[in-house]
């Protein structure tokens, strides 16, 4: 999963508070809220970079945790929040 | 036909009727928000009928887009409303609480697209400022405007009017009550702070993180219209309001001397 592409879903209503997302899918109005790691995670999310990237970008350097510890933290976080359709993972980069 | 203008928030709605007394007890209800001015942006022309013709049981409210206009439903009352004229039709016997829902529900139509909300809180004013006291059913809302001192300016003891202006906020005065059965002042002033309401044993005014804040006010929103764009107009509002004013929750007790932190 390191190699995949994380993308913000489209359509959602998000704002970023004090390093904590608070998000919602203006669907059907569910609520997510998301810690400081993983608002790093998503507001870096843009279909381009890998979460390897993201994490070695993003996270360690502002969290002081090393890559491999704060990768599978990362994947779990992914994992989840696609699970919520919040993210969307490709394998490939999206278009510019 | 005649007509009356119920003013709230400086929205005017003209409710149009063939009934005289329909109207008259309208404007006993709204008292001092109800105008014989004719300067109303919206116009709504009430059907009134016998109660078996309106009422179609025990039906929920519901609030779709149909065909460009918004088709609003609930057992006693049908209503459709064309947001775009500004003009809408309700049809319902000769009560006081379904017309006060359908213009509930217009006002949270009216006020998404212009950065305001309708919220389930107490408000008042005090030294010139407005306070928001959000709380869902049994928070505290009345209990806490029943001992509101005689200096502070009661806006509602039940459902709180803001809207963006420049910068920052306003809370306006509603007609709109709880328990108190008391109408709020028609006035308005900037928020100051939101206070999230939780009964206790000690009387104290705890500052609470903007996202946390963020998620206690969207719990506390007024919005039935199951439109996803205007759904994400509601939070953003919500965010911006939270993010400009100060958030609190307010541990108060039964007495009054709560009021005693809102300065």
């Amino acid at each position: 999963m390191s190699t995949c592409y994380p993308k913000k879903a489209a359509n959602l209503a998000s704002r970023v508070l004090k390093g904590e997302a608070i998000i919602m899918n203006p669907v059907d109005s569910s609520l997510f809220s998301l810690n400081e790691t993983a608002t790093a995670i998503w507001e870096a999310a843009d279909g381009r970079t890998t979460l390897q990237e993201i994490v070695e970008r993003e996270v360690c350097p502002r969290f002081e945790i090393d890559s491999e510890s704060a990768l599978r933290d990362a994947e779990e976080v992914v994992h989840a929040l696609a699970e919520h359709s919040i993210l969307l993972v490709s394998e490939e980069p999206a278009d510019e | 036909m005649t007509a009356t203008n119920i003013v709230i928030g400086g929205t005017g709605i003209e409710v149009a009727s063939n009934r005289g007394d329909f109207l008259a007890m309208l404007e006993r209800q709204y008292a001092e928000f109800a105008s014989p001015v004719a300067n109303s942006s919206i116009r709504l022309t009430v059907d009134v009928v016998d109660q078996a013709a309106a009422s179609a049981g025990d039906e929920d409210l519901r609030v779709q887009r149909e065909a460009g206009c918004w088709s609003i439903t609930r057992g006693d009352f049908e209503a459709r409303y064309d947001q775009v004229r500004r003009r809408g039709t309700v049809r319902q016997d000769v009560n006081r609480h379904s017309i006060d829902s359908v213009i509930r529900i217009i006002h949270t139509l009216a006020l998404a697209s212009e950065g305001g909300l309708l919220l389930h809180a107490a408000s008042a004013i005090r030294n010139g400022s407005a306070f928001v006291f959000a709380g869902r059913s049994g928070a505290g809302k009345t209990t806490l405007s029943r001992h509101a001192p005689a200096d502070a300016c009661l806006l509602s003891d039940e459902i709180s009017y803001v809207r963006k202006a420049g910068e920052t906020f306003l809370a306006w005065g509603t007609p709109f009550t709880g328990e108190l059965g008391t109408p709020g002042a028609n006035q308005s002033a900037p928020v100051k702070a939101l206070c999230f309401l939780r009964q206790a044993e000690e009387n104290r005014l705890v500052p609470i993180e903007k996202a946390e804040a963020l998620r206690q006010l969207l719990t506390n929103v007024l919005f039935f219209a199951d439109d996803p764009d205007m759904v994400r107009q509601v939070f953003d509002t919500a965010g911006e309001l939270v993010g400009c004013t100060e958030t609190f929750q307010l541990n108060f007790t039964q007495g009054g001397a709560a009021w005693e932190l809102i300065q």
